[in-house]
C-alpha cells in the first residue's frame, strides 16, 4: 500500500511562541489561550509589532512564552500600563492578559476606565472563578457556594456579593468596540475563541475602540478535580453564570470574513 | 529669553515640555492641578501625549507603561496623590526605568489641607514605596530654580535610569516670580537599548521588576546601591550663603530655606555670625559638606515645614559633635521670617549646649508661640 506525505504543514508551534516550556499545571487552558493568541498573531503577521502587557496571577510569567516585547505589571494596573504604552506607540498592538482576580477585583477601575476611554488596546481576560496563583482563594467571578481556600463553607452571597459578570458590565460603555464570551473546555469553543481573538485585534487595528475577550477556563489543581473533570465542571457550572456571546461587536468588525 | 511674571506650576509645566517631556499622565489635585491643565493645552498642540487618568494609581501606572517605551515621561501631585502613586514608583525603581515626578506638597497627613506643607520628606526621600531603592529628590526655592532643576530632572533620570522627583511645596506652586524659561529643546531622536517599541528587526525585549530567584533580586538591588554610590559621588548640589564665617548654621530646603535666608540676612545686618547651607538635592543629602561645615560652628538651627524629618537626616550627619536645634511650622503653617530671626537670636545670645532631643525643646517653645497668639 501506498502511503501518501501530506507536504503541507498542518501543526506546529506558532512564530510568536518562544521555545520555552510554561508552568502551568496539566489541564489548565492557560495554555490554550497562550496558544490562540500566538496563532492569531502569527496569522496577521503581527509579531514584531505587539507589545504585551503580563498582569500578576498565574499568568504573570506570560511575558516568558511570547516571542514579543512585553512589560510586567503592577496587580491589576495592566490596562493603566497598557494605555501609556498604546498613547505614546499609537501604530503597535497592545494587549494585557489578565486573570480574574487581577482584573475584576483589584484592577476593576483602570479595566472599566480604560473600556471608557475606548482605549485601543485587547484585553485577554482569563476568567477561572478563583485566584489561582496564590492557591485558590475567592475571586469576584467564584460562583455561589463554590468553594475555595477563602470561602471554605461556599461563597455566601449574602455576605460576599454574587459573581462579577465583566463583559455585560464592560459592554455597556460606548468605548467598547468588541465584547465577547467564549470557553476553552472544548474543541468546538476553542475554535469559536480563536475567532474571537482574531477580531478583537482586528477591532484593535481599526481603532474601533477597547477589545476583549473573555475565556472561560479551567483550574483543576485549585478546583481539587481532574483535567477532564474541570472541563465538565467549566460546562456545567460556569457557562450557565457566565453566559457565552456577544455582548458588543462594532457593526465595521461583525461584517468582517476571517 | 526674557524674564516673565509666571506662576510655579505652569513655569515647571512648560519647564517639562522645553525639556522634551513626550508624555504627562495626571490626576487633578490641589495645589498642583495646573499643571496638568497646563499640559492639557500644550502637548495636543505640539502633538504629544496628555492624559488625564482615573487616579493617580493609573495616572502613574500609564506613566510606567509610557515610560518602558524609552521616552520621557512624568507624572505630578500632591502629598495625598503621592501616597497613591507608591506602588508604581516601586515598580519603576525595580524595573529601572526613567521616570520624573513633581511633588507639589499641601498639609497632612490624610486629607489635611491644600497649604504648603513639606510634610513628604519622609515618604519621598526615606520612602517612596516597598523594597530597596531611592530616588533622586531635587528642591527647588524659587521658580527659576524649578525651571532649571525641573529640566535637569530629566537628564538626571535618564543617566541613572532613575526617578527623579522634583520636590516643592505649594507656596512654590502657587506663587509667581519673575523667570526665565529655556528654548524648547528638540525631541530626543534616538532611543535606549532597552526600549519596547515591538521587536520589529532584533530580538523581543522584556522589562519587568521581577526576579523570582532572590539571589538574582539581590543583583539587581547591589545594582541599584552602586548606581545610588556614583549619584552620591557625583551629584550632590548646595547652595550656601554667608557661610564663610557662620558660627551658627542654618539648614532648610525648599520654602523654609528661603524663609530662613530672609532671617539670616536679617540678623547679619545686626552682625551675627549666621549663614545658611541650602541642600537642593535632599537625597543625595549633602552629608559631607555638612560634616565639614559643623567643624566652625557653635550651633546649628534646623527650620522645615514639617515635624523636623530632614532634621533626623542632619542629626545623623553631625552626630552629636555640634548641638543642633529645630524650628518647624507644620499642617501648613509657613514660619514667617522674624519666627525664625527669633531662633537665631536666641542661639547666637547664650551659646548652646543642648545635645539632646531637639525635637521635645521646639515643642515647648512651638506651644508657647502659638498660645501666645491664643
Amino acid at each position: 500500500m501506498e502511503i501518501t506525505i501530506p507536504n503541507e504543514v498542518v501543526y506546529q508551534r506558532p512564530k510568536s511562541f518562544t521555545p520555552i516550556t510554561t508552568h502551568y499545571c496539566p489541564g489548565c487552558t492557560h495554555g490554550v489561550a497562550h496558544r490562540l493568541i500566538a496563532e492569531v498573531l502569527d496569522e496577521m503577521n503581527l509579531r514584531d509589532q505587539t507589545i504585551g502587557v503580563a498582569s500578576v496571577g498565574c499568568s504573570v510569567f506570560a511575558y516568558n512564552y511570547f516571542d514579543v516585547d512585553f512589560v510586567e505589571a503592577a496587580h491589576g494596573r495592566a490596562p493603566a500600563m497598557a494605555t501609556g504604552i498604546k498613547r505614546v506607540l499609537p501604530n503597535r498592538v497592545v494587549f494585557t492578559y489578565q486573570g480574574d482576580g487581577d482584573l475584576a477585583s483589584i484592577g476593576m477601575a483602570e479595566i472599566v476606565h480604560a473600556a471608557a476611554r475606548g482605549e485601543n488596546i485587547t484585553t485577554f481576560f482569563i476568567n477561572n472563578a478563583n485566584y489561582g496563583m496564590t492557591g485558590g482563594q475567592m475571586a469576584p467571578t467564584t460562583l455561589p457556594g463554590q468553594k475555595t481556600t477563602s470561602s471554605p463553607y461556599g461563597r455566601d452571597v449574602e455576605l460576599t456579593g454574587y459573581p462579577m459578570r465583566v463583559s455585560e458590565l464592560l459592554s455597556t460603555l460606548q468605548g467598547t468596540g468588541y465584547v465577547v464570551r467564549r470557553s476553552l473546555h472544548d474543541a468546538k469553543h476553542i475554535r469559536q475563541a480563536k475567532k474571537a481573538v482574531r477580531l478583537a485585534f482586528e477591532t484593535q487595528i481599526r481603532g474601533l475602540g477597547f477589545s476583549m475577550v473573555e475565556l472561560l477556563s479551567t483550574c483543576p489543581t485549585n478546583w481539587g478535580v481532574d483535567s477532564h473533570e474541570a472541563l465538565d465542571w467549566l460546562e456545567e457550572h460556569m457557562i450557565p453564570a457566565f453566559p457565552l456571546g456577544d455582548y458588543k461587536i462594532s457593526p465595521e468588525v461583525s461584517e468582517l470574513k476571517v | 529669553m526674557t524674564r516673565e511674571l509666571i506662576k510655579g506650576n505652569i513655569a515647571i509645566a512648560e519647564a517639562a515640555i522645553r525639556a522634551g517631556v513626550e508624555a504627562y499622565f495626571g490626576y487633578p489635585i490641589t495645589p498642583q492641578t495646573e499643571l496638568l491643565e497646563w499640559f492639557s493645552q500644550r502637548m495636543p498642540e505640539l502633538g504629544r501625549t496628555f492624559l488625564q487618568a482615573e487616579s493617580e494609581l493609573a495616572a502613574i501606572n500609564m506613566v510606567y507603561g509610557a515610560a518602558c517605551t524609552g521616552r520621557r515621561v512624568m507624572s505630578s501631585s500632591s502629598s495625598p496623590g503621592i501616597s497613591l502613586m507608591m506602588e508604581g514608583l516601586s515598580y519603576i525603581a525595580g524595573t529601572e526605568i526613567p521616570v520624573v515626578l513633581v511633588d507639589v506638597m499641601r498639609g497632612g497627613p490624610g486629607l489635611g489641607n491644600i497649604a504648603p506643607s513639606q510634610g513628604d520628606y519622609n515618604q519621598i526621600v526615606h520612602g517612596g514605596g516597598h523594597g530597596d531603592f531611592r530616588p533622586i529628590v531635587l528642591a527647588p526655592s524659587s521658580i527659576q530654580e524649578s525651571i532649571d532643576l525641573t529640566v535637569e530632572a530629566f537628564d538626571l533620570a535618564e543617566k541613572y535610569r532613575a526617578i527623579t522627583v522634583v520636590l516643592i511645596d505649594g507656596n512654590i506652586g502657587q506663587m509667581m516670580e519673575p523667570a526665565e524659561l529655556p528654548p524648547m529643546k528638540p525631541l530626543r531622536t534616538t532611543l535606549p537599548d532597552w526600549a519596547i517599541t515591538g521587536a520589529e528587526g532584533r530580538k523581543r525585549r522584556v522589562l519587568s521588576s521581577i526576579y523570582l530567584d532572590p539571589e538574582e533580586e539581590e543583583l539587581l538591588n547591589l545594582r541599584l546601591l552602586e548606581r545610588w554610590s556614583q549619584i552620591e559621588a557625583n551629584e550632590i548640589r548646595v547652595k550656601e550663603y554667608f557661610l564663610e564665617d557662620a558660627e551658627i548654621i542654618v539648614v532648610g530646603f525648599g520654602t523654609a530655606g528661603r524663609v530662613a535666608l530672609s532671617a539670616v540676612r536679617t540678623a547679619r545686618a545686626d552682625g551675627i555670625p549666621v549663614g545658611l547651607f541650602r541642600p537642593i538635592t535632599v537625597n543625595p543629602f549633602p552629608t559631607s559638606r555638612l560634616i565639614e561645615l559643623s567643624k566652625q560652628a557653635k550651633a546649628i538651627l534646623v527650620v522645615e515645614m514639617n515635624a523636623g524629618q530632614m532634621l533626623d537626616d542632619v542629626l545623623r550627619a553631625i552626630g552629636g559633635s555640634v548641638p543642633v536645634e529645630f524650628y518647624g511650622r507644620m499642617g501648613g503653617v509657613v514660619p514667617f521670617p522674624d519666627e525664625v530671626l527669633a531662633e537665631i537670636k536666641r542661639l547666637s545670645e547664650h551659646t548652646p549646649e543642648f545635645y539632646g532631643n531637639p525635637r521635645t525643646e521646639w515643642m515647648k517653645r512651638l506651644a508657647h508661640t502659638i498660645n501666645e497668639k491664643g
